[in-house]
This record gives C-alpha cells, structure tokens and sequence, in this order.
C-alpha cells in the first residue's frame, strides 16, 4: 500500500468525453457489423461460426430442456426435436406437488421479486453513494487517495467467506438476518467498490476544459457536478448500474447466509431445488434457469462495449 | 456585522446567534442544551423527533462548514462510512476473534487464546490439504482459461460477417450466475440421462460417471469454471489483438518475417500486459472458488475437491468452531490481498503505457 500503487484509472488524462471514447473502443475492437468483406477468411469464419455454437450450447441446450416435458427431458438418447410444452414454466410458480394433489404455489413468485427488489434497491443506494464519491475521488484527491482507492478495491476481492463470517454474527446479534434491510445494506457494500472504480474511470475521461470555464464563470462545485459531469457520464452510469443489478443478481453465499425464508433470492431457491424435491424433474429447474438467465442474455447483448471495462472494475478501458 | 470597536465577547454573541447555515457553535449549543430540556419535558416520541431534527441541524451546519475546505472528504465519506460498517468492521472484528476460542453456538464467552488457533491450523494436514485442492484447481482451471480465451482472443481477432453477435455469444457464460452453471453441469455429467455419459456410452457402450473419482470431479469442475471464465481472458486478449497496428505487419510481410517471429516479435508485446492482468485477476478469484465446487461436488468425492473457501464455511457454519474459522480466514486473506497488490501494479503500469502517445 504505497504511493507506487496507483489506480489505473487516477493517471488518465484523456482528452475525449465518455461518449467519444465508447464510439471510438468499438471501432477499435472492430466491433461494427463488417461492411461485406470478411478480413478473416472462409476457413476462420466457419471455425469462429462452429467454435461460438459450441461455446453457447450449453446454454441453448437448458432453454431447449425447459420446453421439454418430463419425460422428453430425462430421454436417452437425448431428443433433439420434440413437442415443445409451456408445462415447466407454469409449473415454476404453481404446480401440484404429487400427481393428482392440489395446486400449490412454489414460493418463487416471491424469490422473484425478492431478487429484483434486493438487487434494485441496492444498486441504486449503491449508484448514488457511489457516484459522489467518484467524483470526490476524481475531482478532489484527498491525501493517501490512491490509498483509499487500493482498499476499496481490496474490499470487492476478499474471498467473501472471509466478510461472511463476522457479518453472520452481527446480523444474528442485531436481527438483521433474514430481513431486507440487512441484505440490502449488505448488497449495497456490496456495489459500492464496484460502483466507485467504473464511476470514476468515467469521470477520469471527462475534458476538464468545460468544467474550469463552468467553474470560472462562477458556477458551484455542485452546479458543476450536476449540470456539467454528470450529464456527460449518464452512459457510464447505466452500464454502472446494469453492472451492479447482473453481479447483486448472481450472488449466492451472501444470500445463503443472511436470507431468511421471506427474503429468499432466486439462486439460493435454485440452489435448494437442485438437490431438493425437483432433483430429477429438470424440464422445471431448466425453466427456473431459463427465467432466471434471460434477463442476464439480454442485458450482456445491450453492455458488449463496456463488457470489458465492467469485468475488470474499470481498472481496464482499453 | 460586527462593528470593529465593539468588545471581542460582543461579536463573538453576534457571531454567535447568526442565523446561518455554517454557524455550526450555536447548532451544537442548541443541540446539547435542546435535548436533554426535551427529553426532561416532552413526551417520548415528541422529544425523539425534536432531537433528531436538532442532531440533523448540527449534522447540517457542519457540512455546510467543511464544504470548500474538504469537500473531497465529504463527497467520499457517505460510502466510506457503508464500507467500513459492512466490510472493514467486520473484518477487523473477526481478525481480534482470530485470537480467541469461540463458538457461535455456545453461550459461553470468547476466552484469550493467543496464537492457538493459528498454530492448531497450520499443524492440521487437513488444512495442508484442502490448500492442496486449491491450488491444484486453481493451477488447472486458470491454465485452461488462459489457454482457451487466448485460442478464442485469436480467432476472433480478424473481422467477418456478424462478428459481433457472435460474440455475444462466447462472452454470455461469464455473465451468469454460479448457481446457474452449477445446475447446467449437474445436468450434463448425470450419469443417466447427462449428455457426457450419452456421449460416452456412445462409444464405450457403458454408462460414464464422471464425478466419481477423484480427477473426474476435479475435471468437471475444471471444465465448467474454464467454460465460464476463458471469456474474460479473451475479451482482455482481444483488446490487445486489436491495438497492434496494421502497418507493423505489413511492414513484416514485406521483410518476409516468419508467422512464428511476427507473433513474438510484434503481437505479443501488445498483449503480454494483459496476460498478465488476466492470469492474477483469475488467480486471485481461482483461490476464491467455492460457489462451483460446493454446487457440483460438494467437495466431494472424500474431500479431493474441497477448497480452502469450502473448508472455512464447513468450519465457521457446520462445525461452529468460529474463531478457528477467522483464523483459516485471515490466511486465505492474507494471499488474496498480496495478489490484489500484484493486479493493482501491473494494471497501474498498463494504464501509464496506454497513456504514453
């Protein structure tokens, strides 16, 4: 923890705003639908055409199961073309436990909306906490700045059976095991390193040209803040907050751990079904993936250009 | 505004009844004075409120106070305070716990115990092994990562038809959820009905249990992390590929340099810093890795696939022995941050690089 160890992203100076410079990363990695003429070659594109089905069918071959009836799913040989059914996903949310018995709700109405509010919630405590510390960090380095940065960081890579622990205790001692306020705080903490890394590799880009004419015409730091920083990062903040609802989402120790029956999200529901009672009807559990994964397929499809800088914490840009 | 021939204990009450927001004195005389008087006349909830106002006023007139002078502290103190409430506190808490004997199930108090729990663990071959495991996963799932994504980085390097959605497709499965790829994999290596069983009898006419021994697991759970994160080392692989400039190989093909000596001498300084930083960030989350194994194997079988992350939940959640739980937990924090240290440096010294024009 020395001076040494700057932050990658405290040392840019980039002249471009954000918009600019996403523009300009996907000309870069070529990301543009090519314009007819393949650079690559007949042979790299029908092995790049092969190589990505591969790569993808598992996942295609859980949405494939998940139309399958009960039968369908455990055929051997496995069936390529079947009858598709909608069974699975009714059965999701209610379904009789034994044949003939009454129709039951599973519960995971409930984790559902357990995990859109948790993660919602969360990441937006996390955006607005986290944002205004960027720009504390980005605009008005404070002394052992990089410092603070290091240990911010640091806090996303501990291993989170290490925080778990401690947490588990206090949140028994406390009450806040089980409820949402205390997922919620956890989850935002969560975020928050995340959120401070990606919000201020952003704001590290912005010209300081504009914001010193602002500042000599006499507008406040927070006029400044919201009227001329902010709007040119609303794109960081979005791929921010897409981020942090995919990574909250996920999440399975935390939610283990502290969750309690009424505040169960949908992955520790899943993890529960995988060897529980639904251990060997996988036409459903390939439904709850299913419901479960779309929402992540589309949102990976939206955030392509800033795939790279989200994974690495923006400590990576280009 | 205070005359200059007034007496100094003059402006200081006219300084000190101001009515303005950065008169932080009066807010914090009013505040020590109001709450006890209100807490002594009004009733309960009357007087809650009244000091919460109070207490928000001082709050209020102490910001406004500080605001220019440190406005970098303040901007950064809300979620420094969250942090350290929900990440530092605990981790400090746990790391004097390491020093004591407590168990979370008993009522008993925690007792001083020194190093014990530190010495008892690392004389435990238990715990020799479980790091084993976890190394041994972590050496072979980020040896396939790095050499999967960095096959798919190149294959991907050159531009044809719909590229971009192609992509797509490759960089999904290192968006999605353990629990999800967990359950994927379950399904796959069953040893009924699981496509690698089918594939196999395919060809051996006998059904293929894969996770029941002690390689099989590990290459199952080799297979789902390395399917999972090779994405990410390509999406940083590619990043590389993409930055070299067109004329170097131009320039190359005219000299008639060998495809071998054009990949050492001109792509690979491009993409040795990412590499790099692909290879400590998977290290850092290989030495992590429990949300996998504790889904596919359950450590099992025996406890070949239990990592270090595994055997601390076992120990602070199923044998309840807490403190020596923080005690394996500090060690495995211990690397973690040194690698964190490492990723940090070299990302640092990749961005100094990029900035050069």
């Amino acid at each position: 923890m020395t001076e040494s160890i700057t932050p990658a992203a405290s040392v840019s100076s980039a002249t471009t705003p954000a918009s600019t410079s996403i523009r300009s990363l996907v000309e870069r990695l070529g990301l543009l639908p090519a314009s007819g003429v393949s650079e690559a070659g007949w042979g790299r594109t029908l092995l790049a055409f092969i190589v990505s089905f591969i790569y993808f069918f598992p996942v295609l071959w859980i949405i494939l199961t998940s139309f399958k009836t009960y039968n369908d799913a455990l055929a051997v040989p496995a069936k390529f073309i079947f009858t598709p059914t909608l069974e699975n996903f009714l059965g999701v949310f209610n379904r009789a436990y034994s044949a003939g018995g009454p129709i039951q709700n599973t519960g995971f109405t409930l984790y559902f909306f357990n995990s859109i509010f948790i993660a919602s919630t969360s990441v937006l405590l996390a955006l607005v906490l986290g944002t205004v510390a960027a720009f504390g960090f980005s605009r008005y380095p404070l002394k052992g700045n990089d410092t603070y940065l290091f240990m911010i960081l640091s806090t996303r890579m501990l291993p989170a059976i290490v925080v778990i622990i401690p947490i588990f205790i206090v949140f028994r001692v406390t009450g806040l095991a089980g409820t949402y306020a205390g997922i919620i705080a956890l989850y935002t903490a969560f975020n928050l390193p995340f959120t401070i890394w990606m919000m201020k590799s952003f704001f590290d880009e912005l010209s300081p040209d504009v914001e010193d004419a602002a500042r000599l015409d006499g507008s406040s730091d927070i006029r400044v803040f919201f009227k001329i920083c902010l709007p040119q990062v609303y794109a960081g903040l979005a791929a921010t907050a897409v981020f942090g609802l995919i990574l909250t989402w996920n999440e399975f120790l935390f939610a283990l751990l502290l969750s309690g029956v009424e505040t169960r999200t949908v992955p520790v529901a899943m993890a529960q079904t995988i060897g529980g009672d639904m251990g060997v009807r996988w036409g459903l559990l390939a439904a709850i993936e299913t419901l479960f994964l779309i929402p992540v397929i589309i949102v990976t499809f939206a955030l392509q250009d800033q795939l790279l800088r989200g994974v690495t914490f923006g400590t990576i840009k280009k | 505004m205070p005359l200059t021939d007034a007496p100094p204990s003059a402006i200081l009450v006219e300084r000190l009844i101001a009515p303005r927001w950065d008169n932080w004195p009066a807010a914090l005389i009013g505040f020590l004075v109001g709450m006890p008087l209100a807490v002594a006349v009004l009733p309960p909830i009357a007087s809650f409120w009244l000091s919460a106002v109070l207490c928000a006023v001082l709050v209020a007139t102490l910001i406004v106070n500080a605001w220019g002078r440190y406005t970098g502290g303040l901007l950064v103190t809300p979620a420094l305070t969250l942090l350290f409430l929900m990440n530092i506190f605990p981790l400090l808490w746990s790391f004097g716990l390491s020093f004591f004997s407590y168990h979370a199930n008993r009522a008993r108090a925690p007792t001083w115990v020194g190093l014990d729990n530190y010495a008892r663990i690392l004389n435990d071959p238990d715990i020799w092994d479980r790091l084993h495991n976890t190394v041994i996963l972590a050496v072979l799932t980020v040896s396939t990562q790095m050499i999967v994504g960095f096959l798919l980085a190149v294959l991907f390097s050159k531009r044809f038809p719909l590229r971009r959605y192609l992509l797509i497709l490759v960089l999904t499965p290192m968006m999605l959820s353990f629990v999800a790829v967990g359950a994927f994999f379950r399904y796959y290596y069953d040893p009924t009905f699981g496509l690698l069983s089918q594939a196999v009898r395919l060809m051996t006419g006998e059904p293929y249990i894969l996770m029941n021994s002690v390689w099989g697991a590990r290459a199952g759970i080799v297979i789902a992390d390395a399917w999972m994160w090779s994405p990410f080392v390509m999406l940083l692989v590619l990043a590389g590929l993409v930055s070299v400039p067109k004329y170097l190989y131009e320039a190359a093909a005219i000299d008639r340099v060998s495809a071998w000596r054009q990949f050492w001498s001109i792509t690979f300084p491009y993409i040795r810093g990412l590499l790099l930083l692909a290879l400590l960030f998977r290290t850092i989350e290989a030495f992590k890795l429990f949300d996998l194994p504790f889904l596919l194997t359950q450590g099992g079988p025996g406890t070949a696939t239990e990592t270090i992350a595994i055997k601390v939940f076992r120990v602070a959640f199923e044998n309840n022995k807490t403190s020596d739980s923080t005690a394996l937990a500090y060690i495995l924090l211990f690397t973690v941050i040194v690698l964190t240290n490492l990723y940090l440096y070299f990302a640092n010294q990749r961005a100094k690089e990029t900035e050069a024009p």
